[in-house]
């Protein structure tokens, strides 16, 4: 599903409302389908504007790191980063990759911890045409494997989605 | 590896990479203890009956360096918001961040005190009484800052707040370590007593340190 709508008009805030970052003043989110255990951000991944990444560490331990503490198998890093085109930069610093090297970096984390929801945050921004292909590409993996997407974008995904626009009156 | 491991490693990693936090906290404890002689005159046995308190006053101030980047590293770069989604429990997440910090900070200026008790004019047996005091309370300074810095932690300059917000926090702490330093010196009381309420100060706050700081986390980041 693609989130549209103008600046201001609540595209992040409904993201961080059902990734459980913020807490709704009125009404629940509900998952049907999902691991009734686990909150609805347990059983997703949040792309927000930040990319969590530590610039004194290398592309390897960055993405270690997450894989591990969000529960995810440590030992496919590898091919973790050749799907996003990190391959052969596992021991560069995170603080010299481009802020389109860092976003494809985050965008690591969503393949190498398998979670049924991607909650995307302009997640085109600072990729190049490579790597928005990229991301298409996966995008049409994970909802192939039967995973959910919502996206917050202005511009198009490269995928068929339901569009929700917020900030109009209709 | 589980998952609060993992963040305990990444977080001695990254004080190790960064450097500098080990060794500015125990440069500002050997300023602060090089200029209490330089205020209050080099009267020996006036500075060996001060000397715990000077100690220990010195390693709280220095324990507060850098307890604003404790959280506030992570909420810029948007780490924190994976760690609230991570599916691990906050306080266990808020308990292993307190313990690198601790480990990178805490413990330095613990291994510092018996070299700084010299400056003092401190008998061996004071400089043990507390060294063995600042090890059993600076985890308990530790998590009282943790409180601190989940609640200034989304606020602009929240880092100056800070202090205001732990010091006072921090007080009874400061009173049964100095109070057990002197004991173990100086006498009347024996030290346990102090000392063992020192101890229970710190495992209350280790229990009770990270839950508050989820639970202002939580609050403060909506």
């Amino acid at each position: 599903m693609a989130l549209l709508g103008p600046n201001g008009s609540g595209k992040s805030s409904l993201l961080r409302l059902i990734a459980g970052l913020l807490r709704p003043s009125a009404g629940h989110i509900e998952l049907e389908g999902g691991i009734a255990e686990r909150t609805v951000g347990e059983q997703a991944h949040y792309l927000g504007h930040l990319d969590a990444l530590k610039p004194p560490l290398t592309v390897a331990e960055n993405l270690g790191f997450w894989t591990r503490y969000l529960g995810g198998a440590a030992n496919r890093a590898d091919a973790t980063l050749a799907a996003v085109g990190l391959s052969g930069l596992e021991d560069l610093p995170a603080a010299y990759l481009s802020a389109g090297q860092r976003r494809r970096l985050s965008l690591a984390r969503l393949i190498a911890v398998p979670r049924p929801i991607w909650l995307l945050d302009e997640p085109t921004s600072a990729l190049d045409a490579a790597g928005q292909d990229r991301l298409t590409e996966l995008m049409r993996e994970h909802l192939a494997i039967g995973g959910m997407i919502l996206a917050a974008t202005h511009g198009p995904l490269g995928i068929e989605a339901t569009e929700l626009r917020l900030g109009q009156i209709v | 590896m589980t998952p609060s491991t993992t963040l305990l490693v990444r977080d001695m990693r990254l004080a190790t990479r960064i450097g500098g936090s080990a060794a500015i906290g125990v440069l500002f404890f050997l300023i602060v203890v090089t200029l209490v002689p330089l205020a209050v005159g080099p009267d020996l046995a006036q500075l060996r009956r001060i000397g715990p308190a000077i100690l220990w006053l010195g390693a709280l101030l220095a324990s507060l360096l850098a307890l604003d980047r404790l959280l506030a590293a992570d909420h810029e770069d948007g780490s924190l918001d994976l760690i609230l989604m991570g599916g691990t429990p906050l306080e266990l997440s808020l308990l292993a961040k307190a313990a690198a910090h601790w480990i990178t900070t805490g413990v330095p200026l613990v291994i510092a005190t018996p070299l700084l008790g010299l400056f003092l004019n401190l008998e061996p047996l004071a400089m043990g009484a507390v060294t063995m005091t600042l090890l059993v309370g600076t985890p308990a300074l530790t998590c009282i800052g943790l409180i601190g810095a989940a609640l200034s932690v989304a606020l602009r300059r929240g880092g100056l707040l800070l202090p205001v917000l732990v010091l006072p926090l921090t007080i009874p702490v400061l009173i049964f370590g100095v109070a057990a330093s002197n004991a173990a010196v100086a006498g009347p009381m024996s030290f346990s007593p102090p000392f063992m309420i020192l101890c229970a100060l710190t495992l209350g706050s280790l229990v009770l340190g990270p839950f508050a700081a989820a639970a202002a986390l939580r609050h403060g980041l909506e």
